[in-house]
């Protein structure tokens, strides 16, 4: 080892607290990336692997009923390489020990009894139904988990108002179903939405569809263009109840998960920026510091012939081991982290396997940027150290100059103490290195916030979604339109309180060459259950003829209040109309428009008919009404807004506080890495002043609050800096997270704010009390004798 | 000035007896003070002289509170000193005792009116730090920071610091000792100065055999002992010491 090389790890070891707090940053940085790199690099493993092996299809179209006979035609559409049909229904699920009931979409498997051509079943354990046992379900894994479910265990399922009790063969999973959200919900519910799978024969006598399907599906060659596919076959199926061909990108569970995964790619820029950033910016001032301790020595080695180039190479080795130390440390547990969050994911996308890889490329990365931010930060370091000639190296640096500040200057000084005024001109004297430590609190603030963003911001969607936009308690959706009467029917159930009649109609809005495929809900005048909303939660009433549109679809659309739109119903008659928008509507999950409902039956041309009716309950009457809905055949789906609020949060509860938790770490690491540096660089350059002025009588407490004051007067500088920082970052995530499925608000709750603020005094007082304890070491006798 | 008679003061402000003080580098003992016995009178100037490492330092900072001795007693007017906790030594040193240090140890942030004030702040009743800076001759330079200062002048606000809270006694190591002789002596005027006006017991520590001529007593420190102690038949002015 050369002297040098010893020199370097004496020096390292005398700055081990502060390297460890720098290493500790940057392994924040590191893990982050690691973990979210991973994640994401897994996950789309994972889902192409999937999507691959069972075959997901490329195009869906659903349909009322055509004969098993269009199939050839189907299948020889240009761009077409294969195409199968199926049946899908939609049905109430009873399960032993569940008041509740579950909604479940059942799809058809072949005749043959094998597994079907595209979106195949991903079998768990268990087998397919026996194509001549009629009686026999295969189940989604999800739902099965949820509800304690085995092999042999039966459930009661009720298929166009027939009740029958199946028993379940197999269990297993699906591409088509890697995200399982019941229908209209945002949010999966594994315990009251199932996907089941069923022999196509038993589903054709459940549902009268004698050599007859209601869904047909597409495989497309290479280069075929969905788009141009998908309006050929709206053109075949139109006469049979087509309502709308539609690529993956309009697929609920993969669009979800598409979206999923660019939000983790979003995180996976954004937090390590932020960590490495501060890290780099910690190196410099620590090494700066090393080097302005050591410039005597600088220039004694300069002067013994070592060369410029070889002490940047001992300088930069020190800064190398600190890189490596917070490198390894940051792979290390952003391993871990991220095949814990591989899994948390795995709970909500329900993919069979989890191909989890930690992410080489990140790995690389994550080294190759901390090198780069610590060799950066000791290069900026170095570059004064070099130019100095040995002979003045070796001579003391000149003492540096004050001047009045521009608050003194402004006439405050009356009230500034001499303790007060260090502190001030300090900061002044060196605003770059205060803005920058200003800079790394703030965003170890924001960090903290961030990782409650999440959950106050689905706590507001609930909020205005469900308890000002939504009122209703339970939803009801018939198999068919119904007619107007069947709300009075509904009403008089016992424990009903009140009523609603909705229609939703599945509809292509078309706005010059943009189109997107919706509902239109038809509500009555004055509706109480249902309310849509503006962005200033001010009720806005569908006006007779126009329509209402949430407010990120008219942006999508580019169309402003007043503008015509082209409507192209799906279902029923399919009309085409033009409308008006009178204006938009607020809402976080989905997009859609309202009309009045009578309006709407006209334009459409179906009669006085309705597709669903609102509950409101009385407190208590919800199982009982449960129980008398499912009996009724023409009901297709009832649903209950608070369980699935309460089942959301149960599934999505656990992950925010580990988030916030895990963020709320990170957070406190950063700030711990700028306090306790800062702190430490501070004591070190003033440690003769600060002895000083023991000597000259000021008590340890006196001393500790000269030094410890100027960061204390930083951190709560950074405080509202970090909150609108904190805020910032989370409206730049609400940005990119928006899509038509759900628009996040850029919202923090007061609690985030002060758990963000709490967090920093408390890392900060930590740090501090840390640095205050070697006040007590300074060397008083030393100073007396000493010129730094 | 004239040579003027040693006080008649009974009472000695500082009382020392049997001091000894042990260090211990790495395996090797140092015993920088062997049984020292002092008394210091009130409003005395007194010139420790001797070679380094005969234990003058150690004597100084043990007096001033800033070091504990190995054994012996220190008495500071009707306070013992010897096992007194960092808490009551801080409270002694910030009552009564000014230092001077060689490198002057000014805070570089703050004027000269700021560093003293930094201390009268702590005090019962101190001068106006504006008056502390007239006595050592800096009435003019009020609002200079220390870069903006010479190194006698840094010297001499270290000196209206240290008297500015009216101490008992001012203890100042090696105070010239960074400094080129007229600079020197115009710091020890002021040094003698501040002595004869408000009657501070003085004591200077020194490589400089010719600040002796000054005092009222010279003690010779060598090998951790007072080996001699001389008293000036007649006292030279500062201003008039060469060296």
């Amino acid at each position: 080892m050369s002297m040098l090389t010893r020199k370097g790890l004496r020096d390292l070891w005398h700055v081990r607290t502060q390297a460890l707090a720098i290493a500790c940053v940057i392994a924040g940085g590191v893990a982050t990336l690691v973990m979210s790199r991973s994640t994401l690099e897994s996950l789309s493993n994972t889902r192409a692997l999937f999507y691959q092996e069972e075959a997901l299809a490329d195009l869906w179209a659903p349909l009322k009923r055509a004969p098993d006979t269009l199939l050839p035609r189907l299948a020889s559409v240009p761009g077409v390489q294969a195409a199968e049909t199926r049946l899908l229904a939609n049905a109430t699920l009873n399960v032993a020990g569940f008041e509740e009931p579950a909604r479940g979409d059942i799809v058809s498997l072949p005749l043959d009894g094998g597994q079907p051509l595209l979106n195949r079943v991903h079998l768990v354990s268990g087998r397919l139904p026996d194509p001549d046992a009629d009686a026999e379900i295969l189940l989604g894994e999800a739902f099965a988990q949820a509800h304690r479910l085995q092999l042999g265990d039966s459930l009661r399922l009720i298929l166009q108002g027939h009740a029958t009790t199946m028993r379940i063969v197999g269990i297993g999973t699906s591409p088509e179903y890697v995200y399982q959200s019941p229908p209209g919900a945002a949010f999966p519910d594994f315990q009251r939405f199932a996907v089941l799978w069923m022999n196509r024969h038993a589903m054709e006598k459940a549902l009268d569809m004698d050599g007859a399907f209601n869904n047909v599906v597409f495989r497309l060659r290479t280069g075929a263009i969905a788009e141009a596919v998908a309006s050929e076959v709206d053109g075949l199926l139109a006469r049979y109840g087509g309502v709308g061909a539609y690529g993956r990108h309009e697929q609920t569970s993969a669009r979800y998960l598409e979206e999923e995964l660019r939000q983790l790619r979003t995180m996976a820029t954004l937090f390590p920026v932020i960590f490495l950033g501060v890290a780099a910016f910690l190196v410099h001032v620590v090494l700066m510091r090393l080097l302005s301790t050591q410039r005597e020595q600088v220039g004694v080695l300069k002067a013994f012939g070592y060369g410029n180039r070889t002490l940047a190479v001992h300088y930069l080795g020190i800064a190398t081991w600190i890189a490596a130390g917070g490198a390894l440390l940051g792979i290390a547990l952003g391993t871990a982290l991220g095949s814990w969050l591989a899994h948390v994911y795995q709970g909500i996308y329900r993919f069979p396997f989890l191909t989890y890889r930690l992410s080489l490329g990140a790995t690389a990365l994550g080294l190759a940027v901390s090198f780069a931010a610590a060799c950066g930060g000791a290069l900026l370091a170095l570059r004064a150290a070099a130019a100095l000639p040995p002979a003045e190296a070796m001579r003391a640096a000149a003492p540096s100059r004050f001047g009045a500040t521009i608050l003194e200057r402004l006439g405050f000084q009356r009230w500034l103490s001499p303790s007060a005024r260090i502190a001030i001109r300090d900061l002044e004297r060196r605003p770059g290195r205060a803005s920058i430590t200003l800079a790394g609190l703030a965003m170890a603030c924001a960090v903290m916030t961030v990782g409650r963003f999440q959950g106050d911001a689905i706590d507001r969607m609930v909020n205005v979604q469900l308890s000002i936009a939504q009122t209703h308690d339970i939803e009801v959706n018939f198999v068919d339109l119904a007619p107007r009467g069947a709300v009075f029917e509904l009403a008089a159930l016992p424990g009903v309180r009140e009523a609603e009649p909705v229609r939703s109609a599945p509809v292509r809005l078309v706005h010059g060459l943009r189109s997107y495929r919706t509902t239109l809900e038809g509500l009555p005048p004055n509706a109480r259950l249902r309310r849509p909303v503006d962005a200033k939660l001010r009720r806005v009433e569908p006006q007779s003829n126009d329509l209402l549109l949430t407010d990120y679809l008219g942006t999508m659309l580019d169309l402003k209040a007043g503008d015509l739109l082209d409507i192209q119903a799906l279902d029923g008659h399919r009309h085409r109309r033009e409308m008006r928008v009178s204006g938009f509507v607020h809402e976080y999950i989905g997009a859609r428009g309202y009309m009045d409902l009578d309006s709407l039956n006209r334009q459409l041309g179906d009669g006085d008919v309705i597709s669903g009716v609102l509950l409101g309950v009385a407190p208590g009457a919800e199982p009982d009404v449960y129980l008398r809905l499912s009996r009724r055949p023409r009901v297709m789906g009832i649903a209950s807004r608070l369980a699935s609020v309460r089942s959301f949060y149960a599934t999505m509860g656990e992950s925010m506080l580990i988030f916030s938790l895990v963020a709320a770490l990170l957070g406190a690491v950063i700030n711990f890495g700028v306090v306790y540096n800062a702190a430490r660089i501070s004591l070190s350059e003033r440690g003769r002043e600060l002895a000083s002025l023991r000597v000259l009588g000021m008590t340890r407490a006196e001393v500790g609050g000269l030094l410890l004051g100027q960061l204390g007067l930083l951190v709560f500088l950074s405080l509202p800096c970090g909150l609108v920082a904190g805020w910032a970052l989370c409206w730049l995530m609400a940005r990119g997270f928006q899509s038509e499925l759900f628009r996040v608000p850029a919202v923090l709750s007061t609690a985030t704010y002060a758990f963000a603020a709490i967090t920093v005094l408390a890392a900060s007082g930590l740090s501090a009390l840390l640095v205050y304890r070697r006040i007590s070491r300074l060397d008083l006798v030393a100073v007396l004798k000493t010129r730094e | 000035m004239s040579p003027s008679p040693l006080p008649s003061q009974p009472a000695p402000v500082f009382r020392a007896r049997g001091l000894t003080k042990v260090y211990r580098m790495g395996e090797v003992e140092v015993h920088a003070l062997r049984g020292v016995d002092l008394d210091l009178f009130p409003g005395e100037f007194v010139v420790l002289l001797g070679p380094s490492g005969s234990g003058k330092s150690t004597l100084l900072n043990i007096l001033g509170g800033l070091d504990a001795p190995t054994g012996g007693e220190v008495w500071y007017v009707d306070h013992c000193l010897t096992g007194a906790d960092d808490r009551a030594l801080t409270q002694f040193r910030r009552e009564h005792v000014g230092f001077v240090f060689q490198f002057y140890n000014l805070i570089p942030s703050l004027t000269a009116r700021e560093n003293v004030a930094i201390v009268t702040d702590l005090a019962e009743r101190p001068m106006r730090p504006e008056e502390a800076l007239d006595r050592v001759g800096l009435g003019d330079r009020l609002d200079h920071f220390p870069a903006q200062m010479s190194g006698g002048e840094q010297q001499r606000v270290a000196i209206a610091r240290a008297i500015a809270k009216r101490p008992a006694v001012l203890l100042c190591d090696e105070p010239t000792g960074a400094l080129d002789s007229s600079t020197g002596i115009r710091v020890l005027e002021t040094l003698e100065q501040v002595n004869a006006e408000l009657g501070t017991t003085t004591v200077v520590i020194t490589h400089n055999a010719g600040i002796g001529a000054m005092a009222h007593r010279v003690l010779y420190l060598a090998d951790g002992r007072i080996v001699r102690e001389v008293r000036p038949p007649r006292r030279t002015p500062a201003r008039e010491l060469n060296w």
